[in-house]
């Protein structure tokens, strides 16, 4: 009897193709966008992770509440003690200091006089010591456009667009004029030894790199920093483990009121990212949600129809014998089997495609190098089981949904008129 | 088994609600067909003659009185006995043929014995029995829109003989066919009536079936006017 109903359902496209190919069309889109979507959003929370917020950061309250300013008279001292107890108390994380500032670019000609000068974001890293990983972390290397990445002391980096501006080119001593720690005027000379494009707009409209001890010094800040971040070793943000260490640090300077003791923030207490978050989670809710209501409609559209063309064949059915409830479970079987086809084949579609499109990417940041969206491996696998269960359940609930309400009409049916209707 | 009562109609009334009123289509009808009958209810449009198959073949409800079927009343059937009776005991022809398109001509004559849950070589063996019955074992594997109206109405009346049930209910097997199919069909069906011993009930005003009848069952107004015996 199976046998006999697939074999009819296989044979009549209107019943098996057709809605077969609406599902796969619902789910591969479902997956993609959903895909690109998740994609986007790891891209988003990489980069900031990366230069800007960590996973973790420790800051001073005072600093914190003007961050945005990048306050360095207010910034963390006693630095060498802080990340030593970090090291020791949360060895998960790879803790590393940081120092953010604002200043003017000076580029001067050969007599000293001003030849340009430009407005300048900077970001001090710890380039030199051996333990440090910034030079991975932020992609120098590859994002590398003309010259090499900082070697020695007084070596910076700037971005290729500022040094266009400023027409500055590797070798050339720049001045960077800003404000040391205890509000007075920093004059500093530096030379360029490279410049980069990192392919996020902020850092590469005008900002340079530098070696935190040059920092340091230039702005009076021995054994100082504006911030410590704490990358998880695995590389992933894990929102959970990171709210953890967070409540545990911050309850050890509950009690004080000294505005400059520290205080540990999560990458998603920070830049509104956790509002981000949902914000995405909300658009792909919203995305798959209409995909199944979009669906659902064409295929209800579908079930009815062919409520109607299977008029007679459930009339005969019914005046043959078979029971009401056996010939909607049948419909209904019918319709899952399509909905589980349909799914299989749109999420491998999807998957096939978003893994196209994925590579392709990274063949675009290969050709270009300069790209800073390095997506690992891992968190791609993450998304192929998310496209996975995106489509999937939303294909298979389409078709039954559409197909519940389609099939009531069976049990509506009068028995008694089968004779009239059949006669026309 | 010759001349037992296959079904018994006591007193049989039907009403259609139209709307407040309703509209009497049986009025009191009383029958007893004998098994092996070869019986035909005839007369004018709206006398009735479908209501009384639609009541006899446990497709609908009367209002009053009862209809006995093979010992059972079908007043007291529920769907699901309703449903089995129908699958193991009637079989039935429509004016329409009503195969199933997307099936071959062996598979919707087979369709009838899944539902029993024949196992695969009793359906073949069967299968092909009814369409050598009704001389249509070369079309086994076409599909019904290959066939002709006289062919489609053969294999319709292969697939309700196909399990040999012990009554056929045929409303009207002749209305969509021209006279050398309609005496085909007849003589078929004749046929198979004294060879297997099935109870033909028609309902028609085909005078090339009222030929092939053994009984006439007159009706007007929703009552029996009479009953002719033509053997
Ligand atoms: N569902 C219904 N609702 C209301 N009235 C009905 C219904 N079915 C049948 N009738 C009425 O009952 C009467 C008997 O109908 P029935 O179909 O049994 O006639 P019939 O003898 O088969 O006629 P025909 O030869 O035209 O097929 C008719 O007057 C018809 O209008
Ligand atoms: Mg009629």
């Amino acid at each position: 009897m199976i046998r006999f109903l697939i074999k009819g359902m296989l044979r009549d496209h209107h019943r098996s193709l057709f809605p077969i190919i609406v599902v796969a069309f619902g789910v591969l889109l479902t997956t993609i966008v959903y895909s690109f979507i998740d994609g986007d959003m790891n891209d988003l929370i990489d980069s900031n992770a990366r230069f800007d917020t960590g996973h973790l950061k420790i800051t001073t309250r005072a600093y914190d509440n003007l961050a945005s300013q990048m306050p360095n008279d207010l910034a963390l001292t006693g630095l060498e003690k802080l990340m030593q107890s970090l090291n020791n108390e949360y060895p998960g994380y790879d803790w590393t200091a940081r120092i953010k500032f604002v200043g003017l670019l000076d580029m001067p000609d050969e007599n000293g006089e001003t030849k340009a000068q430009n407005p300048v974001f900077g970001l001090a890293v710890d380039l030199f010591s051996k333990r440090s990983n910034e030079k991975e972390r932020l992609n120098l290397g590859k994002s590398i456009v003309r010259g090499k990445v900082p070697e020695k002391p007084g070596e910076i980096l700037i971005s290729d667009e500022l040094a266009k501006k400023m027409d500055t080119d590797i070798g050339h001593s720049v001045t960077l004029l800003s404000t040391n720690s205890s509000g007075a005027m920093a004059v500093q000379n530096f030379i360029v030894c490279g410049t980069v494009r990192f392919g996020i707009t902020v850092m590469d409209r005008g900002a340079m790199i530098t070696d935190l001890s040059d920092m340091q010094y230039a702005l009076d800040m021995p054994n100082g920093a504006g911030e410590i971040l704490g990358f998880n070793k695995s590389k992933f943000y894990l929102p959970a483990d990171a709210e953890k260490i967070r409540i545990n640090f911050n309850s050890k300077f509950i009690n004080s009121d000294d505005q400059f003791s520290p205080i540990m923030l999560t990458l998603g207490d920070q830049n509104g990212l956790s509002e981000y978050l949902q914000y995405a989670y909300l658009i792909g809710f919203l995305i798959v949600g209409i995909f199944l209501l979009a669906m659902s409609i064409v295929l209800l559209n579908t079930g009815l129809m062919s409520g109607i063309r299977r008029y007679g064949e459930v009339g005969v059915r019914l005046a043959l014998g078979e029971a009401k409830d056996r010939i909607y479970k049948s419909i209904l079987y019918e319709s899952i089997f399509i909905g589980i086809t349909g799914s299989v084949i749109g999420t491998a579609l999807g998957l096939a495609i978003t893994w196209y499109l994925q590579e392709y990417g990274i063949d675009i940041s290969e050709t270009l190098r300069n790209s800073s969206i390095m997506m690992p491996n891992l968190i791609r696998a993450k998304i192929s089981f998310t496209s996975f269960y995106i489509g999937f359940i939303p294909g298979l609930l389409a078709t039954t949904i559409g197909t519940t309400f389609s099939g009531i009409q069976i049990f509506k049916r009068q028995t008694a008129s089968l004779f009239k209707e059949l006669e026309v | 088994m010759i001349d037992s009562k296959i079904i018994e109609v006591n007193n049989l009334i039907k009403d259609y609600s139209m709307g407040k009123q309703f509209f009497r289509a049986l009025n009191g009808v009383n029958l007893s067909v004998n098994t092996g009958d070869f019986c035909g209810l005839v007369g004018p449009s709206g006398s009735g003659k479908t209501t009384l198959l639609n009541i006899i073949g446990a497709l609908d409800n009367p209002t009053g009185g009862d209809a006995i079927v093979m010992d059972k009343s079908v007043n007291s059937l529920n769907h699901k006995e309703a449903a089995k009776l129908r699958n193991e005991s009637i079989g039935f022809i429509f004016q329409t043929y009503n195969l199933l398109p997307v099936y071959t001509v062996f598979e919707n004559v087979e369709f009838p014995l899944l539902l029993l849950k024949k196992n695969k070589t009793e359906r073949e063996e069967s299968v092909m029995r009814a369409l050598e019955w009704v001389g249509l074992t070369d079309k086994a594997n076409s599909k019904p829109n290959q066939l002709s109206g006289g062919e489609s109405q053969r294999v319709a009346v292969a697939r309700a003989m196909v399990k040999i049930p012990r009554i056929v209910l045929a409303d009207e097997p002749t209305a969509n066919l021209d006279a050398a199919n309609s005496h085909n069909i007849l003589k078929t069906m004749q046929r198979l009536n004294l060879e297997l011993k099935t109870t033909f009930i028609f309902a028609t005003h085909d005078e090339k079936v009222i030929g092939y009848l053994r009984r006439k069952v007159m009706l007007n107004d929703g009552k029996v006017i009479d009953d002719i015996n033509l053997s």
